[in-house]
């Protein structure tokens, strides 16, 4: 897309189709020639693996909604029929609930990437700021998606959520309503719910786009995070990656395939296979595993609108982030010290997202005591929580513009070749320079 | 736009060399056209609020003889849980003892329940925090415990401890006669 095509109708009709819609020439500048660095590492490949999962998603998601009943007198049972009486209707819908799971797997490796090797610096904020959107996105399909079932789970966790909203100053309440067409979550709330599904996955398929074409502007980003200086330092897309990436993806539908095969309900809950009950609570409600590190920060704040507050702050954190970050440097490979917050990061989440999945009060070491300490005992996940969010924000606002002031990095090469060429003993000598050419 | 008329003309008015009438047309133009938009968007926004059946909320009647002391029933009210409890003469005292202690959403007992009924506690069982359905038992103050994040309901409904801001909420409700409510 930027700029400069390689492409060569060959055929009659080629040429005529490409005066008329060049869509084969933008077909081979995006998916075969598009230069690549050509030192892309596995952690690359989870674009790819991401681009399958919403066709996987959209694709089961459509046949399931042939089978679906949107009614709360019904829905359940409809489940239930795609899953017992539907032909291959317990295959379908075991890829669609836990093609989720596998969807933010996804996701979340390939924004962890991002993170390590600075891919959302200059020139790529846009490109960043779309992906966090899609991330948004899909935090709101997949929510909407949990309450389709009409299990206790579904109904419940719709509950908590719509009454967030409900923390809003003045205007809050009204919302609220609004979004339930009613007094409660009931009928008109899980019609529109339906609707919803059914439409936003189309509209990141939309922001897909628009994220790949703010891709193909400045291009990969890499492991040196040194941007490509010349033609040396790039392959064409195709064979290189199509193949990497194709075996990348092979690999996670094993992983996939054994969730859908042979685990099919360790991700969920079973109390969303006793159908929702409007007059009971289960006695614990937690969202599926990949929303816990939010609900974690939420329920850290003890005040209702301000835990609503910090839980929103996590995700506007993201967009800001290319302005938080002072580094010059992209990769972390040539910042040690960025390195070291980086990891406790990451664990920051984890144990975020293992707050969430807790009850408040439990004790995090079982039959230390603890003592109380303001609000709740230090040895209680409430405690442990708070410090993971504490550390969550700390690592965008002071951290990460601190560290850009105050490291000093490793030495960064000069170009993407310059680390391989080197070292004398990796340099390939006479090996075939060009092999997607034939001859 | 006064270059969009290529060779200005002497007639002033033909060739667009007066901005201030053609400015006028176009902010004319702007402006209705998002007149039209914001009227058009209403209709789309607010179909989504309740629709008229759900609007014509009905009222249920209820027989407070099928309570006993020490019991609470449960029923759906406009698809929200309903409490009705009997309380014990141990909770009533309870409830009136706690009247000025430190209460976030300062409330006596005696203005929860009817005059003179002060062993019938009707409530609406949706927790003040995110809406969850508090259970009765649970808690250090003898009343409702909140499953999904904590919160401490005293005997007479009034919050007492977690994140919920408000009491648990009274609907309107009246006595059509000794044994029978209405509420709503
Ligand atoms: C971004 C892509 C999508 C995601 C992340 C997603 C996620 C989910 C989730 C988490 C569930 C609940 C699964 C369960 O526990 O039963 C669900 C259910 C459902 N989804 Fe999707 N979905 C996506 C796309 C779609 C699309 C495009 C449709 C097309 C209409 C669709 C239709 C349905 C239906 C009918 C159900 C209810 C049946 C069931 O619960 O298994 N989904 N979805
Ligand atoms: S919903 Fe009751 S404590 Fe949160």
């Amino acid at each position: 897309m930027s700029g400069h095509s390689t492409y060569e109708p060959k055929t009659g009709f080629e040429r005529w189709l490409d005066s008329r819609l060049p869509i084969l020439r933008f077909a081979q500048d995006t998916m075969v020639s598009f230069p690549t660095p050509k030192n892309l590492n596995y952690w690359w490949t989870f674009g790819g693996i991401l681009a399958m999962m919403l066709g996987i998603q959209i694709v089961t998601g459509i046949i399931l909604a042939m089978h679906y009943v949107p009614h709360v007198d019904y829905a359940f049972n409809s489940v239930e029929r795609i899953m017992r009486d539907v032909n291959y209707g317990w295959l379908v819908r075991y890829t669609h609930a836990n093609g989720a799971s596998m969807f933010f797997l996804a996701v979340y490796v390939h924004m962890f990437r991002n993170l390590y090797y600075g891919s959302y610096k200059a020139p790529r904020e846009v490109l960043w700021i779309l992906g966090c959107i899609i991330y948004i996105l899909m935090m709101g399909t997949a929510f909407f998606g949990y309450v389709l079932p009409w299990g206790q789970m579904s109904f419940h966790g719709a509950v908590v959520i719509t009454n967030l909203i409900g923390a809003i100053p003045l205007v809050g309440p009204s919302i609220t309503t609004w979004l339930w067409g009613g007094f409660a979550v009931d009928d008109p709330t899980l019609n529109r719910f339906f609707s919803l599904h059914y439409l936003l996955p189309f509209v990141i398929a939309g922001v897909v786009g628009l994220h790949i074409w703010a891709l193909h502007v400045p291009g990969n980003n890499n492991p040196t995070g040194v941007e490509v200086k010349s033609k040396e330092d790039t392959v064409p897309f195709h064979p290189y990656y199509t193949v990497k990436d194709g075996f990348a993806i092979s690999v996670f539908l094993i992983l996939y395939a054994s969730f859908v095969f042979f685990m099919p309900n360790v991700l969920g809950d079973a109390i969303n296979y006793v159908q929702a009950n409007p007059l009971q609570t289960p006695l614990h409600i937690v969202p599926e595993w990949y929303l816990l590190p939010f609900y974690a920060i939420l329920r850290a704040v003890p005040n209702k609108l301000m835990g609503v507050v910090a839980m929103g702050g996590a995700l506007i954190t993201l967009f800001v982030l290319p302005w938080l970050d002072t580094s010059k440097v992209k990769s972390m490979r040539y910042r040690p010290t960025a390195r070291l917050y980086f990891f406790i990061f990451i664990l920051a989440c984890l144990v975020l997202g293992v707050c969430g999945a807790h009850a408040p009060d439990d004790l995090v070491i079982p039959g230390f005591s603890g003592l109380q300490f303001l609000d709740a005992n230090i040895n209680s996940y409430v405690w442990l929580s708070r410090i993971g969010a504490l550390y969550y924000f700390a690592y965008f606002y002071v951290i990460t513009p601190l560290l850009g002031l105050t490291e000093t990095p490793l030495p960064v090469p000069d170009s993407i070749s310059t680390p391989v060429l080197s070292h004398p003993a990796s340099a390939p000598t006479g090996a075939a320079a060009s092999p997607e050419k034939r001859g | 736009m006064v270059d969009t008329v290529a060779g200005a003309g002497p007639d002033p008015h033909v060739s667009g060399d007066d901005p201030n009438r053609r400015d006028f047309i176009h902010i004319a133009a702007g402006v209705a056209a998002l007149g039209v938009v914001g009227g058009l968007a209403w209709p789309f926004i607010d179909q989504m609020n309740p629709a008229g059946d759900t609007l014509a909320l009905a009222s249920i009647e209820f027989d407070l003889s099928k309570v006993v002391q020490g019991q609470q029933v449960v029923v759906k009210w406009r698809g929200k849980p309903l409490f009705v409890r009997y309380r014990t003469p141990a909770e009533i005292a309870a409830a009136i003892k706690d009247d000025h202690a430190d209460l976030r959403d300062p409330q006596t007992d005696e203005a929860r329940h009817k005059p003179g009924k002060a062993q019938y506690l009707v409530l609406i069982g949706v927790c003040t925090h995110l809406g969850c359905v508090p259970t009765f038992g649970g808690g250090d103050y003898g009343g409702w415990l909140c499953p999904c994040h904590g919160s401490v309901y005293d005997t007479s409904g009034r919050i007492r401890r977690g994140p919920a801001p408000k009491n648990l909420e009274v609907p309107d409700y009246s006595f059509l006669s000794d044994t029978k409510i209405k509420v709503g």
